[in-house]
């Protein structure tokens, strides 16, 4: 099972033949990602060549378009790695050609880009009424289901498979918590990003780890800015029967300083980590002071018992 | 990035927003000149990017361009909440006949942008939306449409405007629009918004936060960037295109990725209650490839730095390896020589975790410590700073 990304989804990269793209694209075959192509509409027709986790060299087509890729290869996600710059009109070809996933990589797009892009693909409605496309981030590292798939930038090989399911705002932050629990494994690991606009939210992951048979516990990691921390743990409370349990970092961070993140922010009394923890913990969220002590609560909670010498 | 009153005023009256005449002064001199060049009633303000000036006395009405002089004077060098004033507006009076709230900004739950409007403005909105929130209309739109005639009559409709007073404000509030769109702003607020005695519609009062992420495509914005008020030590660390926020604590941090040393923030923090309260010195994300010059440039800040004690590496070498992390911390040493006063501790994991602390353990610094986990090396690094 898995959460919006298994062994069966074929993945496209838009911007394969830049540095960034060309770079994770051989990462990710590493990984055992079954990428399937590229789109660049200037080196449209052209291959680029790269070696899969077995060691044998792939030649991989370079569509000119997302909704050709797509035609050609039946590609269902596409991981964008293009420049700021043109990060909107690549979302917006992806969306408009119907792609099932949309995982914007990219950091420093214009807040102004993302809204627009992301209203843009609620407008495009499936027969269930529901938006065909699902984006991940901005400004995330991507998914990853271990011995599965990666779309995205989060080192494979940190982990495997298990039964913790992660969502968390921060890249790195994401690495150390799987490593803090790699002798458990994780079902999948989701980078939502810490822009303003995102499109996939905690809440939106929580939803998907609560419904998959595979993630025993879930972790989700917050930090300061905005509201979702807030919103996921009423969502939580009311809605998620699977042990969760949760970190907020930036407690230190003074008031109106960005921190990296264009959306960690405190701004008033609004977004700090005190009020995000409380409101986690009000919904019965254990919250940890910091990466290892949420790692202890985690494996307090996690309903398979861990034979010490496993750790 | 959030502007000056002055510097919002100015981009209204760029996007066509009426507006008053307003000059910037940073001498009491100036400050005169200015009057005199607007004649009349002048209202003399403080600039400064917090709320709350004039209760603090940083707003004065003047009469005559001697009064304004007089003003500048004791408003310019006022602290208001911890902020120099170092200049002021020279704002031209308004007959102000009745005063409105309005606001554009993004919505971050939404994920769309949120109009708010209210017959009441002039107060604390803040106060307004908890004591009376049925004053304050709040109408989300789509960013993909904007604010159209359509819209902007009904935000007015909404906050219980008259038929007859709906289309002078709809046409400010649509130029508002353009002026958030265009200039890529995340917040515009006109507070007052205020009706004159003749009927005009008038942006009294702006406040702007513009998205640094759209730089490139907004080239005057890098002047409204003020450099005065901006800390040395950050200035430099953005000349050197480093993530970089001055703090106040005694242990300097440098990291990967803007969520781990966010974390390494609060656990040294943390670890500092028992080192007689040391504290963090600063936020220092180096990013994910972390060459030896970006390591040695982010050291080379942290300890320009006289209130840093230690400083704590905390790398988690994922698309990095943590080798090549190890031979940057060696090289940043070499480069810094001397330079490199303070001790460090450093703390690796990841990927090449193995041979990273080799390359460390071989290189021997007698300022560097190795620490196995991100708390053991945030104990140490608040220990080395509390001695």
């Amino acid at each position: 099972m898995a959460i919006f990304l298994n062994k069966d989804s074929k993945v496209i990269v838009q911007g394969i033949t830049g540095g960034e793209g060309s770079k994770h694209t051989a990462r990710m075959l590493l990984a055992g990602t079954n990428i399937v192509g590229g789109v660049n509409a200037r080196k449209a027709g052209t291959t680029v060549t790269h070696t899969d986790q077995h060691g044998d060299e792939v030649e991989l087509p370079v569509f000119g378009s997302v909704s050709e890729a797509m035609e050609k290869t039946g590609a269902d996600v596409s991981v964008v790695f293009v420049p700021p710059k043109f990060a909107k009109d690549a979302a917006v070809e992806a969306i408009d050609a119907g792609i099932g996933l949309l995982v914007v990589i990219t950091e420093g797009i214009p807040v102004q880009d993302s809204a627009e892009f992301y209203n843009y693909s609620l407008t495009k409605t499936g027969a269930d009424g529901k938006p065909v496309t699902r984006i991940l981030g901005p400004n995330c590292p991507g998914i990853i289901t271990p011995g599965e798939s990666l779309a995205g930038i989060t080192p494979a090989n940190i982990t495997g498979k298990g039964g913790v399911g992660l969502v968390s705002k921060s890249g790195t932050l994401t690495y150390q918590m799987m490593y803090e629990l790699r002798d458990l494994g994780f079902s999948t690991s989701i980078g939502i990003g810490g822009d303003p606009v995102i499109g996939t939210t905690h809440i939106d992951a929580l939803e998907a780890f609560e419904n998959d048979p595979e993630t025993k516990a879930i972790v989700m990691i917050g930090e300061i800015g905005g509201d979702a921390e807030e919103r996921a743990a009423e969502y939580i409370k009311a809605n998620v029967t699977k042990p969760v349990v949760g970190y907020v970092a930036g407690f230190t961070a003074p008031e109106g300083k960005t921190m990296g993140h264009a959306g960690a922010i405190v701004s008033g009394s609004s977004g700090t980590a005190e009020a995000k923890k409380e409101a986690l913990e009000a919904a019965g969220v254990k919250v940890g002071k910091t990466p290892s002590e949420t790692a202890h609560l985690l494996r307090e909670v996690y309903p398979v018992a861990v034979e010490p010498s496993a750790l | 990035m959030d502007l000056y009153e002055y510097q919002a005023r100015d981009l209204f009256e760029a996007h066509g927003v009426p507006v008053l005449a307003g000059i910037v002064a940073q001498t009491p001199e100036e400050a005169k000149a200015a009057a005199e060049q607007i004649g009349g009633v002048v209202v003399v303000k403080a600039q400064v990017k917090v709320g709350g000036r004039g209760k603090a006395g940083g707003v004065k009405l003047a009469k005559t361009a001697d009064e304004a002089y007089e003003h500048a004077k004791a408003i310019l060098g006022m602290d208001i909440k911890g902020h120099t004033v170092h200049r002021v507006m020279i704002a031209q009076g308004a007959d102000i006949a009745e005063e409105y709230y309005f606001s554009i900004l993004l919505d971050r739950a939404n994920r769309d942008y949120l109009a708010m409007c209210s017959k009441e403005g002039g107060v604390e909105i803040e106060q307004l939306a908890e004591e009376r929130p049925e004053a304050l209309a709040r109408v989300n739109f789509d960013p993909n449409t904007g604010i159209d005639a359509g819209k902007a009559a009904e935000i007015a409709e909404q906050a219980g405007f008259s038929a007859d007073e709906v289309p002078a404000l709809a046409e400010v509030f649509q130029q508002l629009w353009t002026a958030f769109s265009q200039e890529d702003a995340t917040l515009v607020e006109v507070n007052p918004l205020v009706k004159t005695g003749e009927g005009t519609i008038i942006a009294l009062d702006g406040k702007v936060t513009v998205d640094e992420n759209a730089d490139f495509r907004q080239p005057g914005h890098a002047e409204l960037v003020d450099e005065q008020a901006e800390d040395p030590l950050e200035a430099k660390a953005k000349a050197n295109d480093l993530n970089y926020v001055k703090l106040d604590g005694e242990v300097g941090i440098i990291g990967n990725g803007a969520g781990l040393v966010m974390s390494t923030l609060d656990v040294v923090a943390y670890a500092g209650e028992a080192h007689n309260g040391v504290k963090p010195a600063n936020f220092l994300d180096i990013g994910g490839g972390a060459s030896a010059e970006v390591m040695a440039n982010g050291l080379d800040v942290i300890l320009g730095d006289d209130q840093v004690k230690s400083v704590f590496v905390n790398v988690f070498g994922g698309i990095t390896a943590c080798d090549a992390v190890a031979n940057g911390i060696v090289k940043a040493l070499e480069i810094l020589g001397e330079a490199a006063t303070k001790p460090l501790v450093v703390r690796l994991d990841g990927n090449s975790v193995e041979e990273g602390r080799r390359i460390l353990r071989e290189a021997d610094h007698p300022l560097v410590t190795l620490a196995t986990s991100m708390d053991e090396g945030a104990d140490k690094a608040a220990e080395l700073a509390n001695k």
